[in-house]
């Protein structure tokens, strides 16, 4: 198999650089080792940062993100909720801060609109009444999974490929090139190789072990952020803590619900990220003093992301190494076709995208400018699904006549639902499975976490013979593990009883713990 | 105005908790003729799947064919385990006086003679260990056990069951499995079915004789007929029988996740049969407080503002379940029991609550958290002396029993009612 270009990672910037290459004339594989998103793309808060967050620190930062958030409303909005975002001090938050705020926005160009006390209250009735100075911003919120999603949608519809649980397993080089890339199934243990003409390093917070194998040295800081999944909205836009950036500061709506965190937390690997119940009590605990009913709100779920940090040898904590992103052209190890590019934002992804665009076309001599400035992003049956509202929509508003019967009813996600997705991942040469359906969908991230829909879902996968032998009961093993690994710190009160629920059905009834896989 | 001081309700024993515990515990106290009142909102036994486990799996190891053998093991190895108070002798009788009670009210159980356990399908494929099963579930169990040619039906808009995810499922073990998806008469168009309407449903013989003729065609060379557990809520047994005429075979429920109907039909069959003995009296409101009286005795409230009533009861048996019952508590720093603040066993900080993985087969170690008991199931103090003279706790809020893994939610619920009954008797 030939190449005009590997792409190797499916994040936000893999699918984004796989989009930019698409809309040049150039077609690209894009492999992910995992699925869609499953590093720090799909582990973070879903913040489209107006930028405010880097005023006082990181004025490059700043206005990357105010740029690139008036790009991405532009040309994607159905992945964005435009809910405008506040920045709020309380009482004992420096003031100085609070009272410097609007001028470092003004410095850099950013809109600030300083509100009253009581006008912030009003537009956010949680937020404490120990509130003492509040600005408005133009922060939004942005679903990370239909962008890269439909990202990597539109590139396929111009001609490139995707392989997802495909993994760079080794280089060969003849020269100064990059000759071929073995790849191997994840899933099946597979071998296969490929011949790029050029190779992108994409692999965000894996980076460094990718460029590794081709004799490169990246130094990555790996800083572990964990979030928390409120089961409701709790805002009705984004909530910053007026502050230096600290822990727990943020507040995100995620369409029907919030998400509230972040730590930073150094690790040794990007592959052992698990949230803990020391961090998910400091997050309950410093967002209450901005919001106090997040110390008794339900939450639902816990995640953790990690963001890769290029630290240039030099060290330091999390918190004060550039949250920039890099681009490498690896001149210094002698290999010509290949190019790294790691660090960075969300926000600033397409950015990202197309400076490495620009590199591989200059090297691939393509002349073609980046379109995606101004190139609508389009929707597909493969990202569309992954909105709170759009399911719902879809069942409600169905045609009579048209029978179709609710699997998920957290999420109210039907039949028809589940079966567009199933027939779009076979279309792409995916399993369909409980987790490739989940992660395209809402499916499973109400309250319940899977513990019903697990069940009426696959009854009908058997029901329609996508599943067969007892295949189902590895697949509900693997979903239903997912969602708890998710739950393990946030299991108090209501969602404790619902982990005792879960367990009285699959292991009190059906016995799942005692069948082997 | 209702003078309050009026409308206090007195008892010999207040059974707190409506689940199977205290269901159990109200058939062997009015058995024994103490007066008895039941109080309590459980919704839990909804959820339950009619199956009574007594003793299945010791965790990560083995499964038990007999559950006694099992006890005896759980008995040496976690001596606060509740069937560690309890003999064998004393567990088999209370499972009779229960099964006996459900025969009398035409809701029939049945168990090995030998005292075994049997094996039994569950609507998800797997097959599992049971020991009194419902009589409407006992020919699948032979069924399995011969591996006869079974056809299993299952109904369009049914949707946590399907047929053919059960015969898929279990095909290498069972090859005579087959299934087929008909249309529940009267539901043709109706998109979305639910157990508790074909059930009752079903209670008719009108609709009895309509389903027959739908399956009579599909029926092939099956020796048996499996259908999802729903054949008729109040008039099961009867349903059965007929559904057994009019196909000519003999047929079977086969277990579903909740809401599930057996679950229904249990706790409708308890309370009604308890009901009809005047030494018992329901009082089905959420309870409020219990304040402990001078002396012996306590004074229980029950209900909110309008409807508030108070009890007072000589004797208090403890039932309230766990967490989905509300008889513990899981806050952030620590576990809590509801009513009486009473100190809970628990594993440490959150940290240990849990396992990272949800199937870890030794079980997640908070659900070993609960009440320590006297030999009498008196809950104790940090001295182990009973808090209470008469408080006794029975039941899922026991601590050392992880149910879910150990396959014993029935049996400890039904053994530990016995105990505590009897233990207050003996007072």
């Amino acid at each position: 198999m030939k190449t005009e270009v590997l792409i190797i990672g499916g994040g936000a910037t893999g699918t984004g650089i796989a989009r930019d290459l698409a809309l040049r004339g150039v077609k690209t594989l894009l492999v992910e080792k995992s699925d869609i998103n499953a590093g720090a793309s799909g582990g973070n808060h879903g913040l489209l940062h107006s930028g405010a967050r880097y005023v006082s620190n990181d004025a490059e930062s700043a206005i990357e993100c105010m740029e690139e958030g008036k790009i991405l409303k532009q040309v994607a909005p159905r992945c964005i909720d435009d809910c405008k975002g506040l920045f709020v001090a309380v009482e004992g938050d420096d003031e100085q801060y609070a009272a410097n705020f609007p001028t470092f926005c003004e410095k850099n160009g950013l809109a600030c609109k300083k509100l009253s006390v009581k006008e912030a209250l009003e537009m956010e009735p949680v937020l404490s009444e120990k509130t003492i100075a509040a600005y408005e911003v133009d922060d939004a919120a942005i679903d990370p999974f239909m962008l890269s999603l439909e990202n990597i949608a539109h590139a396929k519809a111009l001609g490139s490929k995707q392989l997802c649980h495909t993994e760079a397993v080794k280089f060969e080089t003849s020269g100064n090139r990059i000759t071929k890339v073995w790849l191997r199934d994840t899933r099946s243990g597979k071998e296969f190789s490929v011949e790029p003409d050029q190779v992108v390093n994409a692999a965000g917070a894996w980076a460094g072990q990718v460029a590794s194998q081709v004799g490169a040295k990246i130094n990555i800081l790996y800083s572990m952020g964990t979030l928390l999944v409120t089961q409701s909205r709790l805002t009705n836009g984004v909530v910053n803590r007026l502050r230096p950036p600290s822990d727990a500061d943020i507040l995100v709506p995620g369409g029907t619900v919030s998400i509230l965190g972040t730590t930073s937390v150094t690790v040794e690997d990007p592959n052992l990220i698990i949230p803990t119940v020391a961090e998910t009590d400091l997050i309950v605990r410093k967002g209450a003093e901005m919001i106090p009913s997040l110390e008794t709100t339900r939450y639902i779920r816990a995640y953790s992301g990690v963001r890769p940090l290029v630290t240039h040898g030099e060290g330091g904590d999390g918190r004060n190494v550039s949250r920039g992103f890099v681009l490498l052209d690896h001149a210094d190890s002698d290999v010509e076709n290949f190019a790294t590019i790691t660090g960075g934002k969300l926000t600033t992804f397409r950015l990202m995208a197309e400076r490495m665009s620009d590199l591989v076309c200059k090297r691939l001599g393509n002349t073609n400018p980046c379109l995606t400035r101004t190139e609508p992003l389009p929707s597909s049956m493969e990202g569309k699904w992954t909105e709170p509202g759009l399911a719902p929509k879809r069942w409600i508003t169905k045609n009579s006549g048209v029978k179709d019967k609710i699997l998920c009813e957290c999420e109210m996600i039907s039949e028809n639902t589940i079966d567009d997705i199933e027939q779009e991942l076979k279309k792409n040469g995916e399993t369909p499975d409980l987790l490739t359906i989940g992660k395209r969908s809402r499916l499973g991230k109400g309250p319940c976490q899977g513990a019903f829909c697990s069940v009426r879902v696959l009854a009908h996968m058997y029901d329609k013979g996508s599943l067969t032998g007892d295949s189902g009961i590895h697949d509900i093993k693997a979903f239903l593990n997912e969602r708890w690994k998710g739950q393990h710190p946030i299991f108090w009160g209501d969602q404790l009883i619902q982990a005792e629920l879960t367990e009285a059905i699959h292991c009190g009834l059906f016995d799942l713990e005692l069948c082997k896989e | 105005m209702t003078n309050k001081a009026n409308s206090t309700i007195k008892t010999d024993l207040a059974i707190l908790g409506s689940g199977l515990t205290g269901l159990a515990a109200a058939i062997f106290a009015t058995n024994r003729g103490i007066p008895t009142v039941l109080a309590g909102q459980s919704k839990g036994i909804g959820f339950a799947s009619g199956l009574m486990d007594l003793l299945g799996v010791h965790p990560g190891e083995t499964t038990w064919d007999d559950p006694f053998a099992g006890m005896e093991r759980l008995r040496k190895e976690i001596p606060g385990h509740p069937y560690a108070k309890i003999g064998n002798t004393e567990i088999s009788t209370a499972f009779q006086e229960v099964h006996d009670f459900l025969n009398g009210q035409g809701l029939a159980y049945h168990k090995e003679e030998s005292l075994k356990n049997v094996n039994t399908i569950t609507s998800l494929g797997s097959i599992k260990k049971s020991y009194m099963v419902p009589k409407g579930m006992w020919n699948g169990i032979v069924a399995l056990e011969k591996k006869a040619p079974t056809l299993l039906i299952d109904f369009a808009g049914l949707k946590i069951y399907s047929a053919k995810q059960i015969t898929s499922a279990l095909k290498e073990q069972w090859p005579g499995l087959s299934a087929e998806r008909i249309e529940f008469p009267g539901t043709e168009r109706l998109e979305e079915l639910h157990g508790e309407h074909l059930a009752r449903s079903l209670d008719l013989s009108a609709n009895r004789v309509k389903l027959a003729e739908r399956i009579k065609p599909l029926i092939k060379d099956a020796e048996y007929i499996g259908f999802p557990a729903v054949l008729g809520m109040y008039r099961s047994e009867e349903t059965i029988k007929e559904l057994e005429e009019l196909l000519g075979l003999p047929i079977f429920e086969i277990p579903t996740p909740p809401v599930s109907v057996p679950g229904v039909r249990l706790k409708e069959t308890l309370t009604m049969g308890l009901e009809k003995r005047d030494t018992f009296k329901a009082m089905p409101l959420m309870i409020t407080r219990i304040t402990p009286l001078p002396g012996q005795g306590f004074r229980i409230t029950l209900g909110k503002d309008d409807t508030e009533k108070t009890l007072e009861a000589k004797a208090i048996i403890l039932a309230t379940g766990r967490f989905l019952g509300k008889g513990l508590i899981a806050e952030r720093t620590g576990i809590k029991e509801s009513l009486l603040d009473l100190p809970v066993y628990q594993p440490g900080d959150r940290t240990t609550w849990h396992k990272q993985d949800l199937f870890d087969p030794q079980g997640h170690p908070v659900n070993r958290a609960g009440i320590e008991t006297d030999p009498m199931f008196r809950p104790v103090n940090g001295s182990n002396a009973p808090i209470f003279e008469n408080l006794f706790c029975a039941g899922s809020i026991l601590a050392h029993s992880d149910w879910t893994r150990t396959k014993s939610g029935a049996g400890v619920a039904i053994a530990s009612a016995f105990a505590a009954v009897n233990a207050f008797q003996q007072r």
